[in-house]
């Protein structure tokens, strides 16, 4: 890109957006099935389980990131498993950058997709388990496509707020230009090294970026259907 | 058309401890029926929809049993419990449930690929078959929010009835419909009958439903049946003061045995002073205290000129209320009669009018 200021360096967008595209799907998968658990299953320890979920929102971004280093550092049991399957550490890579954009965004994901997923009229399901349909087939046949715009909401806010983690990306990934430097990231060294050009642009284009995904979520949540009651 | 019918015996109990705003409740209830269509009746708050959800398998009875057709959906007792989705249940709520993001054909084959029995070419020819029944070919390709209320219960009676359920359970389905599609929901399930060989199970607080519909009715108050048996015997024969009353249906007036002569078959008894003839009574003795129970459209109201005859009460008027067959009018002991418009010209005015009760409508309660 011979026409783009010198100074603007786009690696940080590409791996914001990777690392954003990648914690998303992650989020969806796992925490969707989290939420049908809390909206669709009695168990012991349900509320707290939803307290737990819960906690990485309230606390300080370095508390959860020293909770990382501890549980996936060199040392720990799941550092080692993962070193020994993709012959490198994960922490201050890339992939360690997922991990914290994945905290950062599934309780927020969890919590809304459990108040979408328990919307959904009971008795779509249970005419659906009376006609002889399975637990899976239920969800993926019924009670998905009738949360689908909740979540889809969900989703986006879910990439917004992956985009925009800093504290635990910092905390666990580091600050390496080229390989872990994120766009936030990337913006806290900008404005540390005087570059004020670069952090102006970046600053504008996640602005801009979370603009559009809130507003994708807004047009997105509006009421899933429900059985009519005319008669 | 021949097979035995269908038995349905289901011991449920069930204990729901108080919470929040809801207070502590028990289900306990032996239904026994093999009739085409049981009704539980009762108003709300009385347990029937909860002895639905047991026999569908969406509430898990505290100790019970359930043998529907000698199959075994829940024993209490070896902690057998099927799952709603191998029970074979139809289930229809009154808003009918149909799935909104689908059209009313793929309603009806995501029944029939759920339904785990019967070959996929069966399943496929019943699915037509039955869109053409309930007159639905011409809508398959619409959404439920594109059908009429009528519609609406056509199609999820099919969707119902596609994967050939053993038992169809059916929670107030007519409720917040005005009488035309009350009466349409009535012939639909005529053609239900016609398609399906599987027992109707019916949640009603309407009593006319109740009369329509059912062959076998189980009364309900608090979490209990408080009378069950056939239709006509349980209408004809209330078996307390307590279900007479919550019926509604009945004149209740407080009377004494003061004949019995089984030689003749007959009976009489004594009621302020007035004797009326009925029927032998079994198991009664003269001098025992109960109440004269009859149907209130049995009894004649008549103006009180000329002989009395026998059979006749003399009773005061207490007022008139307008009814949606004429005029309803209250008599003393709570008593009432229903009269056309034209009827009450002639008992306009009077302070006390003739109760015919003919010999068979005679019917006592005893005092507890």
């Amino acid at each position: 890109m011979p026409s783009a200021p010198s100074s603007i360096d786009w690696f940080p967008l590409w791996l914001s957006l990777r690392v954003a595209g990648i914690a998303t799907l992650i989020v969806l998968t796992l925490g969707t099935a989290i939420a049908y658990l809390l909206s669709h299953k009695t168990f012991r320890g349900k509320e707290a389980a939803d307290s737990l979920i819960t906690l990485p929102l309230v606390l300080p971004p370095t508390v959860l990131g020293y909770y990382l280093l501890v549980l996936l550092g060199r040392n720990s049991g799941l550092g080692h498993i993962y070193q020994s399957l993709f012959g490198q550490p994960l922490v201050f890579t890339w992939q360690a950058a997922v991990v914290a954009a994945v905290l950062h965004s599934a309780p927020i994901y969890i919590k809304g997709a459990r108040t979408v997923l328990e919307a959904v009229d009971y008795r779509f399901e249970w005419v659906a388990h009376s006609l002889g349909a399975s637990e899976w087939r239920t969800f993926s046949r019924i009670t998905l496509p009738l949360a689908w715009r909740g979540l889809s909401s969900l989703a986006s806010l879910c990439f917004a707020r992956s985009l925009g983690d800093f504290g635990i990306t910092m905390m666990v990934a580091g600050n390496i230009p080229g390989r872990t430097q994120t766009l936030s990231v990337a913006i806290f060294d900008a404005v540390e090294s005087g570059n004020g050009q670069m952090a102006r642009v970046l600053v504008l284009i996640m602005s801009a970026t979370a603009l559009i995904l809130l507003w994708a979520a807004s047009r997105l949540s509006r009421p899933t259907a429900r059985p009519s009651h005319n008669g | 058309m021949s097979s035995p019918p269908i038995k349905i015996d289901a011991r449920l109990l069930k204990r729901l401890s108080a919470g929040g705003e809801t207070e502590a409740f028990e289900l306990n209830v032996h239904l026994k029926s093999d009739a085409a269509t049981t009704v539980l009746w009762g108003a709300s708050g009385a347990g029937k929809t909860l002895a639905l959800n047991c026999l569908g398998g969406f509430s898990t009875p505290t100790e019970g049993r359930i043998l529907v057709n000698d199959q075994l959906y829940f024993d209490g007792a070896t902690g057998v419990n099927l799952p709603p989705r191998h029970r074979r249940c139809g289930y229809m709520f009154q808003d009918h449930a149909l799935f909104p993001h689908m059209t009313v054909r793929e309603n009806l084959k995501f029944a029939a690929a759920s339904a785990r029995h019967n070959s996929r070419l069966d399943k496929h020819r019943r699915m037509n078959d039955l869109l053409e029944a309930f007159d639905l070919t011409d809508l398959a390709q619409r959404k439920p929010a594109q059908l009429s209320g009528g519609e609406k219960q056509r199609a999820a009676l099919a969707r119902m009835l596609v994967g050939d359920p053993y038992l169809l359970l059916l929670d107030e389905p007519t409720r917040g419909l005005d009488a035309r599609l009350r009466q349409a929901f009535y012939e639909v399930l005529r053609t239900t009958r016609e398609r399906s060989q599987a027992p109707i199970v019916l949640v009603t607080h309407d009593l006319e439903e109740c009369m329509q519909l059912a062959d076998h009715v189980c009364l309900m108050e608090a979490g209990r049946f408080v009378q069950s048996g056939p239709r006509e015997q349980v209408f004809a024969r209330p078996a307390t003061l307590e279900v007479a009353r919550a019926l509604g249906i009945y004149n209740l007036l407080p009377a004494t045995v003061s004949a019995l002569d089984p030689g003749r078959d007959t009976s009489s008894l004594d009621i302020a002073g007035s004797q009326l003839q009925g029927r032998y009574l079994k198991g009664q003795l003269i001098g025992d205290q109960g109440y004269l129970c009859v149907r209130q459209t049995e009894a004649r109201l008549l103006p009180n000129i000329g002989r009395r005859e026998p059979n006749q009460l003399l009773l005061r008027t207490t007022g008139t209320v307008p009814s949606a067959q004429g005029v309803k009018v209250l008599l003393e002991y709570d008593a009432a009669a229903t009269v056309s418009e034209d009827e009450y010209t002639h008992l306009r005015g009077e302070d006390v009018l003739k109760l015919e009760i003919p010999p068979s409508a005679v019917y006592f309660i005893p005092k507890k």
